[in-house]
């Protein structure tokens, strides 16, 4: 036996003599398991309540994607200009085609998307002598609201059935703006005249619950949290159960940030789930991906629409330079389409998706 | 879909055989194969191109070897490009000649800056440093609760003077942290800075002033592991705006293939220098070219797991351990052996880490990253109750002994009864494998199941299988005894040669194929 071998040999005996499949469960270790605290409900009543600094009046969603459709266009305009200055040209040889293709998988289109997309280009562009400037602008535009699809229903549930509260879990890998996406949530739908609680069923990651009571204190709308390391879906379960008693319109859960490929994890995200709907259904489940994720986007979607159903994406940070066009695959193979997009760290910064609007950005900035 | 350029590349030469040199046409459909590959590894399209055309030139030279086919010899050669970009070797550090040496963490929101903080503060510590972290992210709703509590778990000082959430002047920050740091006898002071997009001109400004106000002797670009052709655009933005010596790659730990790592290294000349692979403070190492490029081939990482195991094992023990699993009927490896083998095997680090680095571990590895390390701690702990003489022989164990082990690690008795049973059999399995090279007629495994869907199944098969253990322990006694005085199986890489049913064991476990083909 060589070392490696001895070495693969523990491996497989540390596995078989765990029982394995005992071994395959939870997943995170740190910080010490600590019994599960019960979470703290806020009781304050409104009496009582000390004289907040400010409680800010948020901006309404409509409208916004054209007040951000300048920061769109930053990210976006080499995109479509791109484009169409080639498609543009006398003659469309092989050189031109294959750096449209190369202009949408700079974009993290996708190879395979890409070349339906050009394919699709050339099938209707070929051979149309006389084709204007506008006849190109008509077609470019026409494939890529197509390449968006237009048909999707790109309506946020946030209602609940009867009297239950609308429940909208918001999950995803580390870093992507999930925080930030419930604390904006919040605020669109209470500057609809909507009641909202705040779940803080991140109890791993430092200072997440603090980071989101701090969204939720600046609309005035609470946050149901736990101790740090005690168990999310309690927390989850104990925010729904709140926001039924008191009627609110709408809980709105955070969860921690995770890896696709953690299996424990990603079981423990179920869980959430599963335990909130014993409280009531969850009316929405939004995943939120970062504009600048590659395609490794596609594998985090698929995983997660597994767990826990995924029924919207959040597709953030598209004030930056990245294309997001991840989602493309992402619409195209889990059907799921993108429902908000993040313009930005301000609080308003976030807009309700329209896949027109989208493409009119992209080509008349 | 092929998962891996070496597929890819085995596809496309299936029609090549015997000859001397490679074509220009195989060269061109090579080429083709490449690329796709790594596009779908995130590589940036513009260092995509310059590296086909690299390789393209070094293939037509190439003669087609003895010892490799043509895919072995082109992935070769890519490799070969891929380590070359990503640096050849490592770069480390560069303390200041007077301390403190200053480092200022950069980079876009959301990409793992205050959390590599804190990992770089707890590996400063380790090697005998006294590091402070300085909280200059002022921005997003705290973030500096949150530099607290990751310095807190890393027992590294914070400096935060300014609460956040859009209070105080980073600049400002950053420039008494280092007064702040002479006075309180730190040596190298962290800076954590707010997240900024590239082309955000004002905090771009911000961020040069905070570098002009500490003149940090390393500037560190941290950047996420599955970001994707957006890498090249946005390093190039934060080398004009603030520039940087390093870069981080972090969130290794998830399933992306890493190819921005290369376009950075390709565009910006600056090497790789950390890796950050998961949540925990340690979960941080100086970054290895060799291993990157094999994972944006997606061909796993045996030379970290060789080099980790050589640091970990004390050779001499593990050979004459090894011996006495390979020898005889294994009888005479105890569980002292078996407790030091796994204590030197986490020492190499967690489980599912050391499982991250096998190639071609697909699902399993999904399923492999949830392991649960407290469970091994129960493992621990039960061997740990044991008498040297109950380890040394453990066929001593009786029921009376068994409930003393039980209290003393605080487990029921079924479970200690559960790790002896499998103890045993894994012992023999182990046994029967190293002495047939191949897969014996393992008690219970049906045939040898393939990857791919069916790990799923088996994680399901796994948790039925799990209740039905005998919980009557006279029937399970005698189960043991069956299964010991069974005549060792035929060994045959078929399973079963004389088609004799093998009877069921206690537990069963299947070893994935992945592993079996390894060993
Ligand atoms: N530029 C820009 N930054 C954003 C956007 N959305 C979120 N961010 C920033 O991204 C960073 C991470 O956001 P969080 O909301 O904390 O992300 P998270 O997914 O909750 O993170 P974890 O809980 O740690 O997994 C913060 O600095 C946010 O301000 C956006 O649309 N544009
Ligand atoms: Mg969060």
């Amino acid at each position: 036996m060589t070392l490696l071998e001895y070495v693969l040999a523990g491996l497989v005996l540390v596995l078989v003599v765990a029982g394995a499949a005992a071994a395959l469960v939870r997943g995170r270790t740190l910080p010490p398991p600590t019994r599960p605290a019960p979470p703290e409900v806020p009781t304050r009543a409104p009496t009582e309540a000390p004289v907040e600094p400010s409680v800010e009046a948020p901006e309404s969603a409509r409208g916004r994607l054209l007040r951000l459709r300048s920061r769109l266009a930053r990210s976006q305009s080499s995109l479509g200009r791109g484009l169409l200055a080639l498609l543009s040209r006398d003659t469309l040889d092989e050189d031109v085609w294959e750096s449209v293709e190369d202009t949408l998988i700079g974009a993290d289109v996708g190879v395979g998307p890409a070349q339906d997309v050009v394919a699709r280009l050339r099938t209707r562009l070929r051979g149309e002598a006389g084709l204007t400037a506008a006849d190109v602008h008509r077609v470019l535009r026409e494939e890529l609201v197509t390449m968006v699809d237009p048909t999707m229903d790109r309506t946020l549930r946030v209602d609940g059935a009867g009297d239950l509260p609308g429940v909208v879990l918001v999950v995803g890998v580390n870093g992507t703006g999930k925080t930030t996406t419930v604390g904006r949530v919040a605020r669109v739908l209470v500057a609809e005249g909507r009641s909202v609680l705040l779940g803080a069923a991140d109890t791993f990651r430092a200072a997440a619950a603090d980071q989101l009571q701090t969204w939720g204190e600046r609309v005035g709308v609470e946050t149901v949290r736990g101790g740090e390391g005690s168990d999310p879906a309690s927390v989850g379960f104990q925010a729904v159960r709140t926001g039924a008693e008191r009627g609110v319109d709408t809980v709105l859960v955070d969860t921690a940030g995770r890896l696709q490929n953690k299996a424990g994890l990603m079981d423990e995200l179920g869980k959430v789930k599963r335990v909130v709907e014993k409280q009531a259904p969850v009316t929405e489940v939004l995943l939120v991906i970062d504009a600048t994720t590659g395609q490794n986007g596609l594998i985090q979607a698929r995983v997660f629409a597994e767990v826990v159903d995924v029924t919207g994406i959040v597709l953030t940070k598209l004030d930056g330079t990245a294309k997001g066009g991840i989602v493309v695959a992402v619409q195209r193979e889990l059907g799921v389409p993108v429902k908000l997009v993040g313009l930005g760290e301000g609080a308003d910064d976030l807009a309700p998706f329209d896949a027109e609007d989208f493409v009119a950005a992209l080509l008349d900035a | 879909m092929f998962d891996t350029l070496q597929d890819r590349l085995a596809a496309t030469f299936k029609n090549l055989r015997g000859k001397g040199r490679l074509s220009e046409a195989d060269i061109d459909a090579t080429a083709r194969e490449i690329r796709i590959a790594l596009l779908e590894a995130d590589v940036a399209l513009p260092v995509v191109r310059e590296f086909i055309a690299s390789v393209k030139e070094r293939a037509r030279g190439a003669e087609v070897s003895a010892a490799l086919n043509p895919a072995q010899q082109v992935v070769k050669i890519v490799n070969e490009e891929l380590v070359a970009i990503l640096g050849g070797e490592t770069r480390r550090l560069r303390f200041a000649k007077k301390p403190p040496t200053v480092i200022l963490l950069a980079g876009l929101q959301g990409s793992g800056k205050t959390t590599l903080a804190g990992k770089l503060g707890h590996w400063l510590k380790a090697q005998g440093r006294a590091p402070l972290l300085v909280a200059a992210d002022l921005q997003r709703p705290n973030a500096v609760t949150q530099l607290q509590v990751v310095g807190d778990r890393a027992g590294v000082d914070v400096f935060a003077p300014e609460p956040g959430n859009g209070v105080g002047d980073p600049v400002e920050v950053a420039r008494s942290s280092i007064t702040h740091a002479n006075r309180t006898l730190h040596d190298v002071v962290v800076v954590d800075t707010a997240g900024r997009l590239g082309i955000d001109a004002e905090l771009m400004q911000q961020a040069s002033d905070i570098r002009d106000a500490v003149s940090p002797d390393e500037i560190l670009f941290v950047v996420d592991a599955m970001i994707g052709q957006d890498a090249v655009i946005t390093a190039q933005s934060f080398l004009d705006g603030v520039g940087f010596d390093g870069v981080v790659l972090s969130k290794l730990d998830g399933d992306a293939r890493g190819g921005a790592a290369l376009s950075v290294a390709k565009v910006t000349g600056r090497p790789v220098m950390f890796a950050s692979n998961g949540e925990q403070m340690g979960d941080f190492d100086v970054f290895h070219p060799d291993r990157m490029a094999s994972r944006i081939l997606g061909m796993g990482d045996m030379l970290t797991l060789i080099e980790q195991a050589e640091k970990s094992f004390d050779a001499d023990q593990a050979a004459r351990a090894a011996a006495k699993l390979t020898e005889g009927k294994g009888a005479s490896f105890t569980l002292d052996d078996f407790l030091q083998q796994m204590q030197s095997v986490r020492k190499m680090g967690s489980l599912s880490k050391i499982f991250g680095m096998l190639p071609g571990m697909g699902e399993m590895k999904e399923q492999i990253a949830g392991i649960d390390e407290r469970e091994i701690d129960r493992i621990e702990a039960i061997i740990h109750s044991m008498t040297p003489a109950e380890r040394a022989d453990p066929k001593i164990i009786d029921g009376s002994r068994r409930q003393r082990i039980a209290r003393g690690s605080g487990v029921t008795v079924s479970q200690v009864n559960g790790l002896v049973d499998r103890f045993f059999q894994a012992r023999t399995m182990m046994n029967q494998m190293a002495a047939g090279g191949g897969m014996p007629g393992l008690p219970g495994m049906p045939g040898m199941p393939g990857a791919g869907k069916r790990a799923k199944a088996r994680q399901q098969a796994k948790k039925g299988r799990a209740k039905r253990g005998s919980g009557n322990p006279a029937k399970r006694a005698e189960e043991q005894q069956a299964a010991r005085q069974r005549p060792p199986a035929a060994v045959s890489p078929f399973g079963n040669p004389d088609g004799a049913p093998t009877p069921p064991a206690p537990d069963d476990f299947e070893l994935p194929k992945e592993l079996r083909d390894l060993l």
